[in-house]
């Protein structure tokens, strides 16, 4: 049990982007006019990081300078200012619980807690199998799922209860592979109790309809 | 209450497929070209006619937004068009239902917008959160080229258009248009002076329209039926369709498309199952994500969702993500939570930002636990008039405005707890 950020990690000496990145960065770098090569230093951090196992060496920062020829300040200022570049190891499964007030009206502190007794971490720590890390994170703007953890930067888990929750953790310690999406068995952002619009629609698509019981008035 | 037939985003839950096919059956895509062919300054009067204000947040006038633009380049500087997905408000996530389920909107809103402003390249910022998102939109982007919609003689329209996704990184000031620009131009986030504006000099130094998606994707269906259509709906200076977050303290949160003006009462009994515990049992409803004034109990029975309405309320309509707090909430964490978010999304260019944001989290940490003085609730508001209107973006603003709202209407709260931590000492 140690804070995922002040745990010694070795930087490594060299990075070097796989053959297929290179391909990838290739395409990023067409996006953007000419001798606007600096625009393409966001997606290669973001590159980089999925290459290296999910954070971001300072050797990749060099080599991604070197590659877009921009002065390295210029990418270690943009690695150290978004929040989504790892610049220290995480565990294999980065657990990024969101805490913003819709999310906490919803109860995200009972769902953090009941992951941190689950695991014996604290927010901010990391197993010591190295299996997972779990932070909390200002809204990920999926408010009428709440509450919701996003993992890796790249799923949400949503509608998250405690019980839920520790599924979530056995599911993916056991190596199973989750669904994204509502964990409580609706349908996206639509209202729990069917759709209050777009009853044609609906009917088509074989979608329950809210009845007016349900609409409210409980 | 909005009809079915005027809905805009008939996918909005993902019914049906995001593909090409399935939007097109949707009506996505039909007669752009003819669209096109009645020419720039056409799609631009037909926006001002449908008097669609922005949805991002500060509802400024779309078609007037457009006309800022040059007609004619006289010294070479291309004119962009960027559409701003980098939705990060809180009590906000209207636009990821767009991107993940209607994404041909989007994408053809994209060429109608750019064309009219003589754009032929567009940038579209997701936040970096989205991943999921961004892989469904940059799969319709994928479609609309394979298909001859965008690209070289885009939709056979003879006008050659580019379309690009950049995703961001997790900062919510990059929704900030100018931060934004800033971030696409692979720098920080951090917004710029004004001015230069930037229809004047926005990225790369040149002429630049900043919408957020949800105004984009509005464009192609007002064009189709016509700006009068639009108009008709909502109340004056407040026309159109607006996709609506429920969140918090209600039986069945949810996204739904609903006519502005339509009031706060039915928007949450109608669509969201009402308030947990009946609508007695409410507390305040913050109406427009975090940064908009939270409303007392009496406001919510009358109020209505639209610009003007809640302006008058000393609120705001914002993004329109609807935040429910019942009578249960501890309405001082609910906006001392709040006060952290600004502090830690503060870029830090501004000192009275990046200082007093930080100031008003630690005093409203207090003010939970009631360790305070009562002067330090005039101090907080105090604070807060200092930011204001002291820094480069409105983030600070919007940093002071729930902390203004709290005290306002939940001011002997405060006190109540104050007076109660003492008594718990001298005890």
């Amino acid at each position: 049990m140690s804070h995922a950020c002040h745990k010694h990690f070795e930087q490594p000496k060299e990075f070097k982007f796989s053959a297929e990145n290179m391909k990838h960065i290739e395409q990023f770098i067409a996006k953007y006019p000419k001798g606007k090569q600096q625009s393409a230093i966001m997606p290669l951090l973001d590159l980089a990081q999925r290459q290296h196992d999910n954070w971001i060496p300072e050797a990749a920062m060099e080599e991604i300078a070197r590659i877009l020829d921009v002065p390295r300040i210029r990418v270690f200022e943009v690695a150290t200012f978004y929040t989504m570049y790892n610049l220290a190891p995480r565990g294999k499964h980065h657990l990024q619980f969101c805490t913003t007030t819709p999310c906490w009206l919803r109860g995200s502190a009972d769902v953090v807690s009941a992951c941190e007794k689950h695991l014996g971490i604290k927010l901010g720590e990391t197993t010591e199998d190295g299996m997972f890390t779990i932070t909390d994170v200002e809204c990920l703007g999926a408010c009428v799922n709440a509450p919701v953890v996003q993992r890796n930067g790249d799923e949400y888990y949503e509608d998250l209860t405690p019980e839920n929750v520790v599924k979530v953790l056995e599911d993916l310690k056991a190596g199973k592979t989750l669904e994204h999406g509502s964990k409580g068995g609706r349908n996206k952002s639509m209202s729990a109790a069917g759709t209050t619009t777009l009853v044609e629609q609906a009917g088509k698509s074989g979608i329950p309809v809210a009845t007016d019981a349900a609409k409210g008035k409980k | 209450m909005l009809q079915d037939k005027d809905r805009i985003f008939t996918n909005l839950y993902g019914w049906q497929g995001a593909d090409l096919k399935s939007a097109q059956a949707r009506g996505d895509w039909s007669g752009t070209k003819d669209l096109m062919a009645k020419g720039h300054d056409w799609i631009i009067e037909e926006v001002k006619t449908s008097e669609l204000r922005g949805r991002g947040g500060a509802g400024f006038p779309t078609g007037m937004k457009w006309s800022f633009m040059p007609k004619e380049s006289k010294d070479g500087r291309p004119n962009y068009l960027v559409i701003n997905a980098d939705e990060s408000e809180p009590g906000t996530c209207k636009d990821r239902d767009i991107i993940r389920h209607e994404p041909h909107k989007i994408v053809e809103g994209a060429l109608l917008a750019s064309y009219a402003m003589r754009a032929h390249a567009c940038y579209i910022y997701i936040r970096g959160e989205f991943y999921m998102e961004a892989m469904a939109l940059q799969k319709a982007i994928d479609e609309a080229y394979a298909a001859g919609l965008i690209g070289k003689n885009a939709s056979g329209s003879g006008w050659d258009f580019d379309l690009y996704l950049h995703r961001g990184a997790g900062a919510y000031i990059c929704g900030e248009e100018t931060a934004l620009l800033n971030s696409l131009e692979g720098k920080k986030g951090q917004p710029r002076n004004k001015p230069p504006f930037p229809a004047g000099a926005g990225l790369y130094a040149c002429p630049t329209t900043v919408n957020n998606i949800e105004t984009i994707a509005v464009v192609p269906e007002i064009l189709r039926r016509g700006g009068a259509w639009f108009a008709s709906i909502g109340p004056e200076k407040n026309r159109g369709t607006k996709v609506f977050c429920i969140s918090g303290h209600v039986n069945n949160p949810c996204n739904v498309e609903e006519a502005l003006g339509v009031p706060l009462k039915d928007l949450i009994e109608k669509h969201a199952g009402g308030v947990r515990g009946g609508w007695d049992n409410l507390l305040a409803i913050i109406p427009g994500g975090s940064s908009t004034r939270l409303l007392p109990r009496d406001v919510c029975d009358t109020i209505t969702m639209d610009f003007d309405a809640l302006r008058g309320a000393w609120s705001g309509l914002g993004t329109a993500g609807v935040i429910v707090m019942d009578k249960s909430t501890d309405v001082v964490y609910a906006i001392a939570r709040l006060a952290r978010f600004y502090w830690h999304e503060s870029c830090g260019q501004c000192t009275p930002c990046r200082e007093g944001t930080g100031w008003m989290y630690r005093i409203m940490q207090r003010m939970v636990k009631g360790e305070a003085n009562i002067e330090e609730i005039d101090m907080l508001l105090d604070i807060g008039s200092e930011i204001e209107g002291h820094t480069i973006c409105a983030h600070g603003d919007a940093s002071a405005w729930p902390i203004q709202g709290l005290i306002k209407h939940f001011r002997p709260e405060m006190e109540k707890r104050i007076l109660e931590y003492r008594k718990r000492l001298v005890a």
